[in-house]
Order: C-alpha cells, then structure tokens, then sequence
C-alpha cells in the first residue's frame, strides 16, 4: 500500500522537513536523506535566497510540498494568484504530491494564518471536497489531506472527525496524510478513542504520515512540533503502520530546533516500527497461506 | 441558540461568526476579552458554539485560538520591524502592532506581507508613534523594502551590448522588482544596522549567561538626527544590502523607473553632473544587476 495513486505510486521512506537553521549543514555536508518536506508558502516568491536554496536542495534531494493556506474548507473559492503561484513551484519541485490541511482559516479574502477546525458536518464535507477536486484539477498533482489538531469542538458537529475525514476524502477521491500526532492531541483534549479514529478512515488511501512532538498543559495538549515524538505517539505510528503498510513519513520539528543530526535521528526511530509492522505483515501472510 | 452549518449559506456564517471571535483583539493581560461585540458575555456568546469538555469551559477553549492568533502575527510582524520595535520601545510597538492589525488584517496567503500597509497605517493614525511619527514612517518604509529586496522577483539584465546599440533617445531601461529607492530624512539604514547589531550582541550575551562573568551592558542604539539620505534597498548573490546614492543619482535611477527614456533620465539628474559621473554609476548599477528590460 506504500505507493499508490495518492502519493504519485513512489516509494519514499523517511524524510525531515526542510528549515532554514539546518540550510547550512545541508548544502554544505548533503547529508543522506531519503526525502525533504518544504511549506509551500516559504517558496511561493519571485526570487531571492529561498529559491536559491530550494534549487540547491533539488539538485540533491527528492522534495515534497506540504501547505498551510489552502484552506480546503473554508467556502470561498481558492485564489488564483495563489493557485497560479503554486502551480510554478509545482513545476519546479516536481512534487509527486501535494498536502494541505483539512481545515479552515480564510473569511471574505481575509487570513487567520492557523489551521482551524471544521464543524463535520455534511454539507462542510461537500464544500471541502469540492474545493479539493478542485485544487487537484488546477495543480494536475495528487492531493493528500492532513487532519490538524484541535482544541475545541463544535455543536455544529454531525459525525466524529474520522467519520469527516472519511467522507471529504471519498468524496473528493483524495489521500490522506496521516498525523498521527494530531490525532493523539485531539484524542486526548475531546477523550475520544484515538485508535478508533486510526480503525476508521480508509487505509488504501494514506499517503503520507506525520509524526510530531507537542506539549502537554494542565488541561489540554498543544501541538507544538518542539519536542521529540512521545511515546504514545510512536505506539499508535505502530499501529498506522501496520493498518496501512509502510508508508512515506516525515518528522515535524519546527520550534526550538536542534541540530540537524538531532531531527533526523529522532526521525529515524520510525524504521524500528516500519521493521516490526513488516515483520507482523509477513507473519499474517505466511499464516494466510498455510491455511 | 447553537448555530448550524448544516448548508452552504450556514457554515459561511458559522466561519465568520469563528473568524470574528478568533480574530478579536485580547484584553489586557493576553487574555480573551469577556463581552462580545455587542455587550453580551462572551461566556455565553461562545458556548453557542464551541462544547465543553470536564476540564476547559466553551469560552477557555475560544480563547487558546484567540491567543494563538494574536501572538502568531504580532511575533511575524515583530520579526520583520526589529527597527521600529527599537525606535518606539516594546509597548509602545505591541500598541501599534495590534492596531495595525485589527485596521489591517491579513490578506495574503503568506505572513510575509503582514508589513505591507504598516508606513500607510503610521501615517493615518499618528497618534500609535507620535511623536517619532516622521521617523516611524520611514522606518516601517525601510523594513519594508528590505522584505522586498529579500525574495522579489528578478528581471533579466541589461547588459552593455543593448546600451552599445541602443538610441538614449529611445531606450526604456527597467530597475530590478526587488531594488527600492528611498528618500529618508533620517539616516533610518545605519539606525536599523546599528539596531539589528545590538540584537546579535544581546543574543550572544544571553548565550554565555552560564560564564561566572557577568554580562556585558549593552547600551541601546542612540534615535538618528535628520539628515537627508538617499538609499537603494536590494540584494546581490541573494545577500540583503543598502546602498547610499548621491541626490543626481537617485533622480536618474527614480526617472527611470518611472518610465523615462535613458536621455531623459540622465537629464533629470540637472546640471553639475559630468558624463564621466554619469558613466560610472550606470557601470556600477549594471555590475549590481539593477537595471533590467522593461516588462
């Protein structure tokens, strides 16, 4: 199930996200990575030092673009400046896939810049899923959607979260980009299940997984990308994995930095369960067969 | 009455009902204000749509989001205006910034743009920086030039066979996107030097605050006096730099932009000017990569 439509049929392991206090490093040591995750938004510009880097970077490394301003469910229609822009940075990375969030952020042409959650409802599942159909269509580049992490939930709400992301993403003939991090956040601020949520979405159509650190507060968790991955977090990866097959994963680390050793040692630990979850897919086949 | 979004026309209202409530500017205190917009508690107001949980109220989990928003775009736009934060002090910048905001709210996909009508907002509302408004002005214009030199477009240059076998009376020349030319009444990119020094001197300070030796003192950077000073905001090899120009100069790099014939341009620079002048700065521009084919 690794490489399938969602994710441009590749095969890509363990990647890091791309991030300007490891630029040096990178360019100077190219260090063996499998594959680099950019935000879109940082390379949706004229020129300058972020292009200039990025064209180093693709010299050398396999790239994937992940977004944050889509806003796939927010009703207005994407912006065709924004498109347009996306499309030429398309080009230039040859991204096998895109991802973006399955949230919203944008009212009336104005910017929250946060990933807010959606109120599942059916007629938001549509929309949402229109606006993807549509963003695909224009990018001529598979789409995956990420589930964010919140902390509120809406009365509006019809259905649980999996039970929305199901829905936009079959809707839609979409991927899914796992995090599996935001999915123990959110479990743990609205006390649902989260391997309910990891048994319920369509396996056959993850492309990607995110794996993250984030911060517990008194009464609620933060997703915070500043820490290394809990291991809550690594047990339900585990899991994912062994639901989904082995599939692209990147490590999120965005605030308080460390080195670039650091980050990409911490994502490396996720080969331990890729091995196990091989390991346990090979049993059930063997099982299988001698049935 | 719990709002729906159970149709198009609803999840459009529900959205700006949220957006309005995330993007309300906090109280004193960083926290959530506690009367919505027209009076009532926003206690209730919230709990029309956003569920409790045993540990967070519907007016706590509104106000995580509510934060976030607030000390999201206040920490982007404090990235980018290290000189203005300097020369207004931090409260007085926190004040602007959030009345800034709330007038000018994000309209681009990207943070980058946050800045973009700051100097336009200083001037209509003087009163967030008197009475260093004059300096806060050119100040948000220069940090703003520098976001432009950073990662605008670049044309293709010119290069000295079109000027060989161009007519001067004829030849349009572009200037680079990302090239800005300022005229200041303050020496505002020696300040915004001085600033951005004292901040790497500080940073370093803090690092080494585990030595037995105390920290240095670091002064702060002394506002500038008036002076009439003209600069080029650009970028060469993708590094951010700031030029001085001479006043014939500036003329003829300004008519250009605007569209003048080369002849034209040189002319606006007035008399007192030589041809050898004159020859060495397009020689040095065109080094710099400024001059460019008009669009």
């Amino acid at each position: 199930m690794p490489a399938n439509a969602f994710n441009g049929r590749t095969d890509y392991g363990i990647g890091i996200g791309l991030r300007v206090p490891h630029y040096g490093h990178i360019l100077e040591q190219k260090p063996v990575v499998d594959w680099f995750e950019i935000i879109s938004e940082n390379f949706m510009c004229g020129g300058g030092r972020p292009l200039e880097v990025l064209d180093r970077i693709l010299e050398q490394y396999r790239v994937v673009q992940h977004g944050v301003s889509l806003y796939f469910g927010s009703t207005e229609k994407p912006d065709r400046e924004h498109l347009k822009r996306l499309k030429a940075l398309v080009k230039r990375t040859q991204t096998p896939w895109l991802s973006d969030h399955l949230c919203w952020g944008s009212v009336d042409g104005t910017y929250t810049h946060d990933l807010l959650p959606m109120p599942y409802t059916r007629a938001a599942a549509k929309r949402t899923a229109a606006k993807i159909r549509h963003v695909r269509d224009s990018l001529e580049v598979p789409i995956c959607v990420e589930n964010v992490s919140s902390y509120a939930e809406f009365h509006a709400s019809e259905m649980t979260e999996w039970e929305f992301l199901s829905e936009v993403v079959e809707q839609a003939d979409c991927g899914i980009l796992l995090d599996v991090n935001n999915i123990y956040v959110s479990s743990k601020n609205h006390d649902f299940n989260p391997y309910d949520y990891l048994n319920g979405v369509p396996h056959h159509r993850v492309g990607q997984m995110h794996i993250a650190g984030h911060t517990k507060f008194e009464k609620y968790l933060l997703d915070t990308h500043d820490h290394p991955v809990l291991d809550p977090v690594w047990q339900l990866y585990a899991h994912a994995t062994r639901l989904c097959g082995v599939t692209a994963t990147l490590l999120e680390w965005d605030d308080r930095i460390p080195s670039f050793n650091e980050v990409h040692d911490e994502a490396l630990k996720a080969n331990r369960f890729i091995a196990e979850a091989k390991t346990a897919r090979k049993q059930t086949t063997a099982h299988a067969r001698a049935r | 009455m719990p709002v729906r979004a159970d149709s198009l026309r609803g999840l459009r209202a529900f959205q700006r009902l949220v957006k309005a409530a995330v993007t309300r500017p906090l109280a004193p205190g960083y926290r959530m204000q506690h009367r919505w917009s027209d009076g009532r508690p926003m206690a209730s107001v919230a709990a029309e749509f956003i569920k409790p949980n045993d540990r967070l109220t519907s007016f706590a989990r509104l106000e995580i989001y509510n934060r976030m928003y607030w000390f999201r775009i206040i920490d982007s736009l404090y990235e980018d205006a290290p000189g203005l934060r300097a020369a207004l002090g931090e409260r007085k910048f926190s004040r602007l910034a959030v009345a800034y905001l709330t007038k000018h709210p994000s309209r681009s996909f990207t943070l980058r743009n946050l800045a973009f009508h700051l100097e336009e907002f200083i001037r209509a509302e003087p009163r967030w920086t008197a009475p260093r408004t004059a300096l806060a002005r050119e100040i948000a214009r220069f940090e703003w030039a520098q976001t432009v030199a950073f990662d605008e477009a670049a044309r293709p240059v010119v290069t000295p066979a079109d000027f060989a076998r161009a007519n001067p009376a004829r030849l349009r020349l572009g200037l680079q996107p990302y090239l800005s030319l300022l005229v200041l009444e303050h020496p505002v990119d020696r300040y915004v030097l001085a600033v951005k020094k004292r901040d790497t001197l500080r940073a370093e300070a803090s690092h080494a605050t585990t030595s037995a030796r105390p920290a240095p003192r670091i002064r702060s950077v002394p506002l500038p006096r008036r002076e009439r000073t003209w600069v080029a905001v650009h970028r060469l090899d993708n590094m951010l730099y700031y030029k001085r120009l001479e006043a014939p100069a500036f003329k003829i790099l300004t008519a250009l932009r605007e569209g003048a014939t080369l002849d034209r341009a040189v002319a606006a620079a007035g008399r007192g000017v030589t041809p050898e002048q004159v020859q060495a700065w397009f020689a040095l521009w065109t080094q710099l990569g400024w001059l460019c084919r008009r669009k």
